[in-house]
């Protein structure tokens, strides 16, 4: 397998695309990395000194892990006058300085009752010592200085390494299946019931002489489900220019339209009908929400469309446009990954693409052994889910019937 | 005469299956405006996942600084404007300090009217607050979940300036508060997109802050799996959630007003459903037999 | 070229803030990236006033279907934003007291609360239509509608206030939705994520048609 035949946009530029970004990341290790020098850390402790009210206690300072540096945690332990005694504290400053003795700068402040603040101003491998100041009504006091620290980039975020493998593994599983895919291997897909409607909705609505209304969501193009919509749109398109059915879509955003108008072209140009298509068959309605439903409404209950698609992001107007639809007596086939609004398509709509089915659509209409390859992936991914929350469940359960100490392991895993 | 009964039965079942919705439309209306004529205290218990968000704010010190973001419009005002409202008495009663942001246009002027609303009681008016000191209303900036990610590093990068224009620099509240870890708690009044679910996204899981959320009643239960695992300390649903939220906090409001409304209408529609099933039922069984 | 360009820089930009996401010091092409976002998002919402005005002048021009109802849109548009710009003495227009608030609040606000209540009356007609004990899953369906219905509202405590503390219908309605609701709700949100991540590595490669891709 290989890496060129992973790629899919032509050679030439894969070609630029690698060059591009060997430069950049070359870039990058070479204008950040900095020499490993540990400044030594020294171990002795100041002499304490007595102030009122009284001053905060075991301050402390550490590099804040996981991140591109620039930033320390302070901690301490709050003044005794924090909510009791008679100097009640009204907060905190927190003072930092390069050097032990002086030239301390006030850089924050913290709530009454705080025991931690992050300096995210800080210069890597720079070392600083910080103080905090208590404030009261009365009067003042200053903490001992910490012991020096200094923040460092670290070059991998650990905290995020279980996301890391798993990441690893299902894109793997998605580039493998799309191999195989490509190599002829036949990838089994279950049938789609709203998919498989498409084609005899697009014929009800010529046999009835009535238009097919697609809606894309009200989403923009930089939402995965608007993306979809279109996608499947193409296929509707398609369908509509064969059997010559009068198709609209009515679009909430500006950059929508575009889009569409370009699928809706291709997709007639595609079916040998480039003379059907008519640019004012994708029109834009406005972006406010309510006003897009109403609009739609209006539209729904002038014209008795026969078949109404609602594929895409949907909010509270979702239940709106199906039974408005419903009135008028139009088949309804409804797609979205709005978990809020997928139990009113469900209860209204003829045929419901349920979440992950709507991202399917585009690999399920177009039979596109890529499309389909990403598909198995993503279901490698689903598996790998179940597994882990079986054995979460499994030891849980084991745990509680059997007091084990195992609960500390699936705490620790999962 | 037994066919002819079971003729006028027969239509009368089919009729009620089929019905015209503009009845059922006015039913409905019925079953939501009267109640508002009368005054109806109802027992409104109050739910673990209200009661936390309430002790999310309850046990901040005064002096602590909330976050709160205001991503709704007026279409989603009667659900959330009463979790706006109690959530400004809650905090200005336990002298927090308040930091108002918009991801939707409409969000900072949701917050106004809330204020604006709040600013009528007594004892609030007392506590003479001042704008810079005690609240700031940043305003709204577009690029939704980006400016999430971006606050989590610099507030002054994705708000330069307050709604009314003036540096961030200069406001008293807003000395000393860089990013998230300078505020104590971050609460999210969302009706969709960008809203809680971005936040728990980008904020929580990101930047690890503590996040209460007070939504719409059809986006409260994508939250739950939020508030299991612990990324949301509370989320208030709907009118009820904000009934509920007034009720623990001992100040009745709208919501709490509204109530007896909403429960009716409830009634009204699980009666149709009931009248629904009969006939269903009935055709049924009249076509098997 | 017209097609390759927007597909590279796609691919770039996309595998920068996933690579950024694990290796930190990445963020700062990610801090760029997003910079650009913000430019973009704020004149996005220009394009789509310019295109709302330029749709509906277009239509009152050519006197297409239903012209005057643009004539009713852009006089809209001006009613709101002249005030807004011009109007608001110097403060901030969306202060209290503003000619722009004035009509945010007795036009804008009723206006969009009215069509969102419609909702209500919708979800009648649907629940009136849908929920019927057609077959086990239909009831099992219908009979948690109910439960939560009117467990959600205090009346369902009213309703069975002779069973004890903690066996009520508010009880029965928290359960469902603690338990099989949430659970339902996760399984179909990481689904859903699953099926963004396939979606978006698609369109990072170059695969969805949509996107210009093969």
């Amino acid at each position: 397998m290989k890496i060129r035949h992973l790629l899919f946009f032509g050679s030439r530029f894969n070609l630029f695309f690698l060059i591009f970004f060997s430069v950049l990341f070359s870039l990058f290790i070479f204008l950040t990395v900095e020499a490993e020098e540990t400044p030594e850390l020294e171990d002795e402790i100041p002499v304490a000194v007595e102030a009122s009210p009284a001053s905060p206690t075991n301050v402390t300072a550490k590099d804040i892990p996981n991140d591109k540096g620039g930033a320390i945690t302070v901690s301490w332990e709050k003044s005794a006058d924090d909510g009791a005694g008679a100097n009640n504290v009204t907060g905190y400053e927190v003072l930092r300085s390069t050097n032990r003795d002086a030239g301390y700068e006030h850089i924050g402040n913290a709530a009454p009752g705080a025991t931690q603040f992050s300096d995210s101003d800080t210069q890597n491998k720079v070392r600083y010592f910080y103080k905090i100041k208590v404030l009261s009504f009365t009067g003042t006091s200053v903490s001992l200085p910490s012991l020096p620290a200094f923040s460092k980039r670290q070059w991998f975020d650990l905290s995020r390494l279980n996301l890391f493998i798993l990441a690893l593994v299902i894109g793997f599983a998605i580039f493998y299946f799309i191999s195989r895919a490509k190599g002829g291997k036949e990838l089994y897909i279950r049938k789609i019931a709203g998919l498989e409607a498409v084609d005899d909705a697009v014929g009800r609505a010529t046999e009835m002489g009535r238009k097919i209304i697609y809606i894309p969501g009200i989403m923009d193009m930089d939402s995965m489900q608007t993306i979809a919509g279109v996608t499947i749109l193409g296929r509707v398109a398609k369908l509509a220019a064969e059997y010559e059915a009068k198709l609209e879509v009515p679009v909430s955003r500006s950059l929508v339209m575009v889009t569409c108008r370009e699928t809706v072209k291709e997709a007639y140009l595609n079916a040998g009908r480039p003379d059907a298509y008519n640019d004012n068959m994708v029109y834009y309605l406005t972006d406010d929400q309510f006003g897009y439903a109403a609009a739609l409404d209006g539209l729904f209950l002038r014209e008795k469309p026969a078949v109404v698609f609602l594929q895409g992001q949907f909010y509270a107007e979702s239940l709106i446009l199906a039974e408005t639809a419903n009135l008028v007596g139009a088949i309804q086939i409804a797609g979205t990954a709005m978990p809020s609004q997928l139990p009113f398509f469900f209860a209204a709509c003829d045929y419901t693409l349920i979440g992950e089915e709507l991202f399917a659509a585009s690999a399920y209409l177009s039979k596109d052994p890529k499309l389909l390859g990403s598909l198995k992936g993503q279901d490698v991914g689903k598996f790998i889910f179940l597994l882990v929350i079986f054995a979460g469940v499994v030891l849980l359960t084991l745990n509680s019937v059997f007091e084990w100490s195992l609960p500390n392991l699936a705490e620790k895993l999962f | 005469m037994n066919q002819e009964n079971s003729q006028e039965e027969k239509s009368f079942w089919e009729k009620l299956l089929s019905i015209d919705r503009r009845i059922i439309f006015l039913f409905i209306a019925a079953a939501i405006a009267v109640p508002l004529f009368f005054k109806v205290s109802m027992h409104i218990p109050v739910t673990p996942v209200v009661q936390e968000v309430y002790n999310a704010i309850e046990s901040l010190p005064a002096g602590s600084k909330v976050l709160v973001s205001f991503d709704y419009d007026p279409a989603s005002m009667p659900e959330l404007q009463p979790m706006a409202e109690a959530f400004f008495r809650h905090a200005f009663r336990n002298d927090l300090k308040v930091i108002i942001m918009g991801l939707w246009p409409q969000g900072p002027l949701q917050a106004n009217m809330a204020l604006e609303e709040v600013f009528k009681d007594e004892d609030i008016r007392a506590k003479n607050l001042q704008y810079g000191i005690d609240y700031v209303n940043l305003g709204f900036t577009a690029g939704n979940e980006v400016v999430i990610d971006r606050m989590g590093h610099s507030f002054e990068e994705s708000y330069p300036k307050d709604g009314q224009g003036t540096p961030l620099s200069e406001l008293p509240l807003m000395k000393g508060v860089k990013n998230y870890d300078n505020v104590d708690l971050i609460y999210s009044l969302s009706a969709g997109y960008p809203g809680t679910q971005e936040w728990v996204q980008y904020a929580v899981d990101v930047f690890h802050v503590k996040l209460a959320a007070g939504n719409t009643a059809v986006q409260a239960p994508s939250m739950y799996p939020y508030v299991q695992t612990g990324q949301l300390a509370g989320v208030l649903g709907g009118m009820k959630g904000g009934a509920e939220y007034e009720t623990v906090l001992g100040i009745p409001g709208t919501a709490v007003r509204y109530m007896f409304s909403q429960a009716v209408a409830h009634a009204v529609i699980c009666l149709f459903i009931i009248i629904g099933n009969l006939a269903f039922f009935s055709l049924r069984k009249r076509k098997r037999s | 070229m017209r097609r390759e360009v927007p597909l590279v820089l796609t691919a770039m930009v996309g595998l920068t803030m996933i690579i950024a996401h694990f290796i930190p010091p990445f963020n700062i092409l990610k801090d760029m990236f997003e910079d650009w976002f913000f430019i973009i998002a704020a004149f996005a919402i220009y394009l789509g006033v310019l295109n709302l005005l330029r749709v509906n002048a277009d239509k009152i021009y050519k006197k297409r279907r239903d012209w005057p109802f643009g004539v009713v849109v852009i006089l809209g548009f001006l009613v709101i934003t002249i005030p807004g710009l011009f109007f608001s003495g110097g403060r901030s227009f969306s202060e209290l007291g503003t000619p722009f608030y004035y009509l945010y609040i007795h036009v804008y606000y009723p206006l969009s609360a009215t069509m969102f209540a419609l909702l209500a009356f919708f979800v009648a007609s649907a629940s009136y239509r849908a929920f019927r004990a057609r077959n086990v899953e239909a009831t099992m369906l219908l009979v948690a509608a109910f439960v939560l219905m009117l467990g959600r509202v205090p009346i369902g405590d009213w309703i069975t206030a002779w069973l004890p503390e903690g066996y009520r219908l508010g009880n029965a309605a928290d359960w469902i939705m603690d338990f099989p609701q949430t659970a339902g709700q996760r399984a179909i949100m990481m689904g859903i994520a699953l099926g963004v991540v396939s979606s978006a590595l698609r369109v990072i490669l170059g695969l969805e048609k949509a996107m210009g891709g093969d």
